[in-house]
């Protein structure tokens, strides 16, 4: 299970988000909602160990951690097969077949990955999270560029393989994605007292 | 690691990879000195020993800027940072991979370009050795140039200005190797000197490479 | 009155609080011990023997070439405090300080230059002293360029401070590379500019006083400029808030 107590994350030396407290159980998701720049990507970042909190603690199982943004990540110069397998074994795993037909890009197995339009690279670049097995996603607008078939077929995933097999998954979306989540909204969260020897306002 | 340095070599052999570019570099700077300098036999093979290596330098620089740069763009780098693999190690093999793909063709290359420059044949071996033992520092003091740049779009030129004074001891030690080689005197005190210099950047740049990616990535 | 703990002088607020009466004194201090090192050194030193008048641009030489290699090292310990303890105030005065070694390192190139004209018959030789100070010129050049590539501040200060520390290892490196390599070369290099030696103590006393105002200029300047850079950074922080 992730816990959350009392986070406070900053973006570029300006605290953005204090006071933050959640716990979302195993097999549950976590929408976050809020205007642009209310640092839902900041968040994400924060948690998945990419960039220091400001204050206080957060706490998921170790080396369980993954995170996936719009960028795909995806080698356009390798084939849609090598690419996966990459990823796979850079965790340790092996390319369970199942992949294949979760994320529809078993027709394109042998395709160079610089040949797919941009829906099918989306869906490549979804099906690493598949590939990899952790337990605890955080997604940052997972469905940028996804058309609705692509987006019920990512959210079948999430749903019926990740969470059902008691994953966790905290997602910044616009997107209804049709799954028993919470939502968290962040604006409340803003940051609104100045942190003291934190970047910028350590000047004011 | 392994899995990544396949993938590095295979990215950089297939279309687009630059593969070869360095090589092609190289052989049009080498063939390029002489219409500068003129073609008597006795300069150019007095000057070959350092237009060898000046050479080859350039050309290992010319694809730092590639190292990180297309692994930051699509996001790779990141997930990188998130992987169950160490980010030191990260810098080493992509290093690796430079070398690998940059330093060592480069090195087979230097002596049948040294033949254009009238190199002294009994240098061949020391040219070959030199650039074999030099290149590995060329790579990671690179790599760490390209991790120090890969926030900054068209990052090359700064990258170039950050790392071609970096480069300036091995230069020195290997280019005078082979000139001692050359001249008829022992090669081995420089010699030791481009090794622990190969020997002390490969052992810890990784380190300030991995520290400078976490700031970059933030 | 609390008693505050040396880094407190180092907060950026109590930093311009302290460094606005200090700074009129730095330059005054300066200014003083500098017309008097040179007006001392250039009129009322002898000729040397063996290099008459020529000699007496050590008074701009020697200084400016310690303040080059003392502006570096303040850079490192600066960058280190950085990293290790976070103080703003302190990647900032590395970020001010680098132009001004840049500028006392070029004022140490030129005057050797014009001092090796009459002295060595060339404006330049590849001595490995000139050689080093002209590979310090190009780390200086590096270092200001990632400074000016980088946006956030921070991170810039985080990359600047770590190449400033690689770059150290490597100037060290070089100096003793280009040794190597110039004896390699010509043997027993006849270029060799020794001063202290042969400096008797007619010319070494104005040469004090002119070292000491170019530390005092050195610290003025740096101070100066971490002022603006403390300025700019707080109107970027008070802009951000209107933003917000």
């Amino acid at each position: 299970m992730l816990s959350v107590q009392n986070l406070a994350v900053a973006r570029g030396g300006a605290t953005v988000l204090t006071g933050l407290t959640f716990d979302v159980p195993s097999g549950a998701a976590l929408i976050l909602r809020g205007p642009n720049g209310v640092g839902k990507t900041t968040l994400l970042r924060t948690l998945a160990g990419l960039q220091d909190a400001v204050a206080g603690r957060f706490d998921y199982p170790a080396d369980e951690g993954a995170y996936a943004s719009h960028a795909d990540a995806v080698k356009s110069a390798l084939t849609v097969e090598e690419n996966l397998q990459f990823w796979a074994d850079i965790y340790g795993n092996s390319v369970s077949d199942a992949i294949w037909d979760q994320f529809d890009i078993r027709d394109l197995r042998t395709r160079i990955a610089g040949t797919l339009s941009a829906g099918q690279k989306r869906r490549l670049g979804l099906a690493r999270l598949g590939v990899i097995k952790r337990k605890v996603l955080f997604l940052d607008e997972p469905t940028v560029s996804l058309d609705g078939f692509s987006v019920r077929l990512f959210a079948d995933y999430l749903r019926d393989q990740h969470l059902a097999q008691g994953g966790i998954a905290v997602i910044a979306t616009h997107i209804d994605l049709d799954l028993a989540a919470t939502t968290l909204e962040l604006e409340p969260f803003a940051a609104t007292d100045h942190q003291p020897d934190n970047g910028d306002e350590a000047f004011l | 690691m392994i899995a990544l340095l396949r993938r590095d070599l295979m990215l950089a052999t297939r279309a687009g990879g630059g593969f070869g570019l360095g090589l092609v570099f190289f052989l049009i700077v080498v063939v390029l000195v002489p219409f500068g300098v003129g073609p008597e036999t006795a300069i150019l093979s007095r000057i070959a020993p350092g237009i060898l290596w000046v050479a080859a330098l350039l050309a290992a620089l010319l694809s730092l800027d590639r190292i990180f740069a297309l692994d930051h763009e699509d996001g790779t780098l990141t997930l990188l940072a998130t992987a169950p693999i160490p980010l030191e190690a990260v810098a080493v093999v992509k290093a690796a991979a430079h070398w690998l793909t940059t330093g060592v063709p480069l090195a087979i290359a230097a002596p049948v370009l040294g033949v254009l420059l009238h190199l002294d044949p009994s240098a061949f071996v020391l040219v070959i050795v030199t650039l074999l033992l030099g290149t590995p520092a060329l790579s990671v003091i690179g790599t760490f140039g390209a991790a120090l740049t890969v926030g900054v779009r068209r990052g090359g030129l700064l990258l170039s200005l950050i790392v071609l004074p970096l480069y300036v001891p091995t230069l020195i030690f290997g280019a005078e190797a082979v000139r001692r080689g050359v001249d008829g005197l022992d090669p081995a005190t420089p010699l030791l000197m481009l090794g622990g210099i190969t020997a002390g950047a490969v052992a810890l740049l990784p380190f300030a490479t991995a520290a400078v990616l976490r700031m970059n990535l933030r | 009155m609390t008693i505050m703990s040396m880094w407190g002088y180092a907060n950026p607020k109590r930093f311009m609080g302290w460094t606005g009466p200090v700074l009129p004194w730095a330059f005054g201090g300066a200014a003083v011990c500098l017309s008097v090192g040179l007006i001392w050194g250039f009129f009322f030193t002898p000729d040397e023997l063996r290099q008459g008048s020529t000699v007496k641009i050590i008074y701009l030489h020697v200084p400016a070439a310690l303040m080059a290699i003392n502006a570096w090292i303040m850079m490192l310990v600066t960058s280190l405090i950085w990293l290790v303890r976070r103080h703003h105030v302190s990647a900032l005065a590395a970020k001010a300080a680098a132009p001004v070694g840049v500028a006392m390192t070029l004022i140490a190139l030129a005057t050797g230059a014009i001092w090796g004209q009459p002295m060595w018959g060339t404006y330049w030789a590849w001595d490995p002293r000139l050689t080093s100070f002209l590979i310090l010129f190009l780390f200086y050049l590096g270092y200001m360029a990632l400074w000016a590539a980088i946006d956030d501040p921070d991170t810039a200060a985080d990359l600047t401070s770590v190449l400033c520390m690689v770059g150290s290892v490597f100037a060290l490196l070089s100096r003793y590379a280009v040794n190597f390599w110039n004896q390699g070369l010509h043997q027993g290099a006849s270029l060799s500019l020794d001063k202290e030696e042969n400096v008797a103590d007619v010319f070494y006393q104005p040469l004090l006083f002119a070292i000491a105002g170019f530390v005092l200029l050195f610290f003025a300047l740096v101070l100066m400029r971490t002022r603006t850079e403390i300025r700019i950074r707080r109107l970027r922080a008070l802009i951000r808030r209107e933003g917000q």
